[in-house]
């Protein structure tokens, strides 16, 4: 059968509303009688409150409701997804996180008290009525001296340690490094980011007192999760009387995925004073109470024989999870970092030890990519600079150590199974898109003109598709991780696709309806996607992971053979004639070798209208609803190379040109796979030369705002060149690996290789993130290296 | 409360607004036109932009009472008739949007960007558009969409 849609770059369907105002996201939508929320959060980062008084803000005009912890009796604490164990076998400390401070504030930003008002402007001013009195305590913001006694963030046996972990042969490591003929080490930060989706948070709850129904309307990756987790664990609400809509949403980047504080409480409060209740965050507001991403301190080693042969890896980390435990927190640093320190390569001895620590600062989650950017980076950085110190090129090294073609599958020594891979094929493109073997002139032309130029490579490789429900329940997931769809033929012949998967930017309307299109062989006009409401789509766990096309999509594809299949013994009864006889293709079934056939259309109408039907066998109707459980995660590989130049006068780096090789097995649509790829490597090179979350000793968020965080524009970044690489996926039906988060977890290491690889004539082996301009001039010797070159 | 009259995308409005109103609560609240967003309390991101008599504003820092006597357009008005602006309809074609919450700032940006400069260089799109952060595109396919819009735009100048 020819694919006519799958692989097509279709122009996206979605883009229409956007263009023209009429998206519909949370903060667009007004309910009769809305009331407004403004919360008034913690200025410092760590105290005991001592009082609240509201009485003033309570009385201020146009007040409906102030709302303290007292008022959230009974309401659970906001619950954690995953519970990691630690290598003693105990398992991780799992404070209370309550919706609004009991007794206590822990970071700057935590919640105190919810003004609720007619008006916004109503609400802020009451608030400002509110007194809140706080005993100060020391702040703990730096992951080392929590760890070394400082001030407990929750009074807890383990201190400010959440879990110890471990995962590999620490003794085949210890082995093989002793025998090493060279070891490379390196100590590393992966800075603590922001999401910054530019659609900031938004809630709005309401409750029906005719049928007791809540419903939460709310900025979220994964609408059934959040149902899941406010109802069953924070507000005791069954999930028949609890709507949760997510509508247009505007990017996520993981940030949205997690159950926050304000949902709960609108929802919770709008019983309580009888109106809907809307919460809109200031972007202020967003930096102080959106998870973050990232913050790890890493020391890390690795022993290569005399050829370059990697022998063995060991990983020391320190990942900060903040206040408190962030919905995913825990499985961050742990399952999606630790299980990839393998990278392309065949290092056959892996060792990874990783403290998990709570500080007086904003909760830590995922953010796009998630574990693996951190792992890659390490991992190509210690890869770049061996070759450095073994005087290697950095694309040999790679080569000398990836993982064959013929090698697959492959068990890496932590824990997972690569199912497929062709390592050399993006690495070789890659090159060819770089000009590679062109570099060595134009550095030598940029050195005429007094510039340093560099240029890094990166071979990452993600786990996507999370993931066998079996398996990450063994490690600790509270959650399966399957995904479900509905294919509901109408009877005119249309098809309603209802999915789990939730679209916030990846254009899912146009991607799944194009492999609808296809498997149907029907317009893409005549099929509807319908995602991000618990009320239409029967479950779904969401988007996250770069899972959608690999776990949704795949459930999609199975629901549409069960329609696929009802509708052949449909028509075999309709052309009288054996089943095993029907083929379907394009969009007709016609019993083989003959031109006998019923158009899909044809089939769904008798379906509904089953005049002449074999009723006895099966029932009417056309509608088919599949859950999918991924047999493995995906794998999606690739390599980039970044050329930069450095003005050494003043340490500004110019990417001047950025090259992403990518396998992501088959391609949907390659236009919508290159916009992926185009915004994470913009996150990428954003961690890696720009953004820096910055607290103060005292935990006070330096950078909270877009006049301190420094945000990728558009000058800041190149056009990228990019390509595609392919070996489908085997273990799903459409080849499929995911794309959304290769940009940002392959772009960091890429730039900061290149930029050592133009400062290591000054002797740089390595500079931490971001790259700023002030980082780079010190470390070329500031004002004395200046002089020198000039 | 202060009265203001305004003519929003060719309608004449008048509104009773505080004197501390903002120019996109106006639109947003008092209006319905909810194309314009919020996406910062700084002034930085660009969410908001709107055309006021054909300059592009951030209407999160421009007061409703400084906006009588002018005329506004907003995302909603930009398609005349129902046609999508070449802006808009090379947004499309490059693929210049994924969430859609940057975008109708970054097309009004646009719009006023080739109003000032008609052919403008990759590095006077990629100047002209750093008052608009765009956090899933890479700002590749939007550098890629102004300079197609400038092409067809100057095309169809000639032609008339």
């Amino acid at each position: 059968m020819t694919s006519p849609m799958i692989g097509a770059a279709v122009k996206r369907r979605e883009d229409f509303r956007f263009l023209k105002g009429i998206g519909r996201y949370t903060d667009d939508m007004s309910l009769p009688g809305q009331t407004c929320c403004y919360i008034v959060r913690s200025p410092v980062a760590h105290a005991t409150i001592k009082s609240i008084d509201t009485a003033a803000a309570a009385a201020s005009p146009g007040v409906v409701a102030v709302l303290t912890s007292k008022d959230f009796e009974g309401v659970g604490g906001l619950p954690c997804g995953w519970l990691v164990t630690s290598r003693d076998g105990s398992p991780m400390a799992e404070p209370k996180h309550p919706i609004l401070a009991e007794g206590k504030v822990r970071h700057v930003g935590d919640p105190i008290v919810a003004v609720i008002a007619e008006t916004l402007n109503a609400a802020k001013d009451a608030a400002e009525l509110v007194v809140v009195e706080f005993a100060e305590l020391p702040a703990v913001v730096d992951m080392r001296k929590a760890l070394a006694g400082g001030e407990k963030v929750h009074e807890q046996p383990s201190g400010n340690l959440c879990f110890d972990w471990e995962l590999g042969d620490k003794a085949a490591v210890d082995a093989a490094f002793a025998k090493a003929h060279h070891v490379t080490k390196i100590d590393l930060v992966n800075n603590r980011l922001v999401a910054n989706a530019m659609e900031p948070r938004a809630a709005i709850g309401s409750f029906d007192p005719a049928t007791e129904d809540y419903t939460l309307v709310t900025t979220s990756q994964n609408p059934h999760v959040i149902r899941l987790l406010m109802g069953a664990f924070v507000l005791s609400i069954p999930e028949h009387k609890l709507r949760v809509y997510a509508p247009d949403v505007g990017g996520g980047f993981g940030s949205k995925i997690y159950h926050y504080a304000e949902e709960a409480l609108v929802t919770f409060a709008s019983k309580k004073i009888g109106r809907p209740i809307k919460w809109v965050a200031e972007r202020t507001e967003s930096f102080i109470s959106d998870a973050h991403g990232r913050d790890h301190v890493s020391h890390a080693e690795m022993a290569f024989d005399r050829d370059g042969q990697a022998l063995a890896l060991r990983v020391d980390t320190l990942a900060n999870m903040g206040a408190y435990l962030s919905t995913f927190a825990p499985c961050i640093p742990t399952w999606l970092h630790g299980t990839l320190l393998a990278g392309q390569y065949t290092t056959p001895a892996i060792y990874c030890n990783v403290k998990a620590v709570f500080t007086n600062t904003v909760p830590v989650d995922a953010y796009r990519g998630a574990g693996r950017p951190e792992a890659t980076f390490l991992l190509e950085r210690l890869m770049t600079k061996a070759a450095m110190e073994m005087g290697l090129d950095q694309t040999e090294i790679r080569r000398r150590n990836f993982i064959q073609p013929s090698q697959f599958p492959y068990q890496t020594p932590v824990a997972v199974v690569y199912d497929t891979g062709n390592y050399e094929a993006s690495l070789d493109k890659a090159m060819s898109l770089a000009d590679y073997k062109g570099f060595e002139a134009r550095r030598a032309e940029a050195k005429a003109r007094g510039k340093l130029r560099g240029i890094g490579v990166a071979s990452y490789i993600e786990a996507c598709g999370i993931a066998p429900s079996s398996l990450v329940g063994a490690l600790g997931a509270r959650a399966g991780l399957y995904e479900a769809a509905t294919v509901r033929v109408n009877p005119t012949g249309s098809v309603s696709v209802l999915t789990g998967s939730h679209s916030h930017g990846q254009g899912h309307d146009t991607t799944f309806a194009q492999v609808v299109a296809d498997k149907l062989g029907i317009p893409m006009e005549q099929v509807e996607i319908v995602h991000g409401d618990t009320a239409k789509v029967p479950f779904g766990m969401g988007t996250y992971g770069s899972r959608s096309i690999a776990v949704g999509g795949t459930a999609i594809v199975n629901a549409l053979d069960k329609v696929i299949a009802k509708g052949r013994k449909i028509a075999a009864h309709l052309l009288e004639a054996a089943e095993a006889d029907i083929v379907f293709e394009g969009g007709a079934y016609q019993v083989k070798g003959t031109d006998k056939q019923k158009t899909f259309g044809e089939i769904a109408l008798t379906a509904y209208v089953p005049h002449k039907y074999p009723i006895e066998e099966i029932e009417p109707g056309l509608e088919e609803t599949a859950f999918y459980d991924p047999k493995n995660f995906t794998f999606p590989a690739g390599t980039y190379i970044c050329e930069v130049e450095i003005d050494p006068r003043t340490g500004e780096t110019t990417i001047v040109s950025f090259s992403a090789a990518d396998d992501f097995g088959n391609v949907i649509n390659p236009m919508i796979v290159e916009g992926q790829v185009h915004g994470g490597l913009a996150q990428g090179i954003g961690q890696a030369l720009l953004e820096q979350c910055v607290y103060d000793d005292e935990g006070q968020l330096i950078t909270g705002s877009y006049m301190d965080y420094c945000m990728p524009r558009a000058d800041d970044v190149p056009f990228f060149k990019v390509a595609t690489t392919s070996t489908p996926c085997t273990h799903n039906p459409l080849g499929v690996k995911g794309c959304g988060e290769a940009g940002a977890i392959g772009a960091p290491p890429a730039v900061i290789n290149a930029i050592c690889d133009a400062l290591k004539d000054r002797g740089v082996l390595h500079i931490d993130m971001p790259a700023t301009p002030e980082r780079i001039w010190r470390a070329v010797g500031g004002a004395a290296g200046r002089a020198a070159a000039e | 409360m202060a009265q203001v009259r305004l003519e929003v995308n060719g309608k004449a409005v008048e509104a009773d607004v505080e004197p501390n109103t903002l120019l996109v609560d106006l639109l947003r609240r008092s209006l319905s036109l909810t194309g314009t967003h919020v996406g910062c309390d700084t002034s930085q991101c660009g969410a908001c932009v709107v055309l006021v008599d054909g300059n592009a504003i951030k209407s999160c820092t421009y007061l409703a009472l400084q906006a009588d006597g002018k005329s506004i357009t907003t995302i909603e008005g930009l398609a005349a008739g129902g046609a999508l602006h070449p802006v808009q309809e090379a947004f499309r074609e490059m693929h210049a949007l994924q969430c859609g919450f940057c975008t109708p700032g970054m097309v009004m940006a646009a719009v006023d960007l080739l109003a000032r400069n008609p052919s403008p260089s990759e590095d006077e799109i990629r100047s002209g558009l750093k008052g608009n952060i765009c956090r899933c595109t890479g700002y590749h396919n939007i550098v890629k969409a102004v300079q197609s819009a400038a092409t067809a735009m100057s095309r169809q100048a000639a032609a008339e």
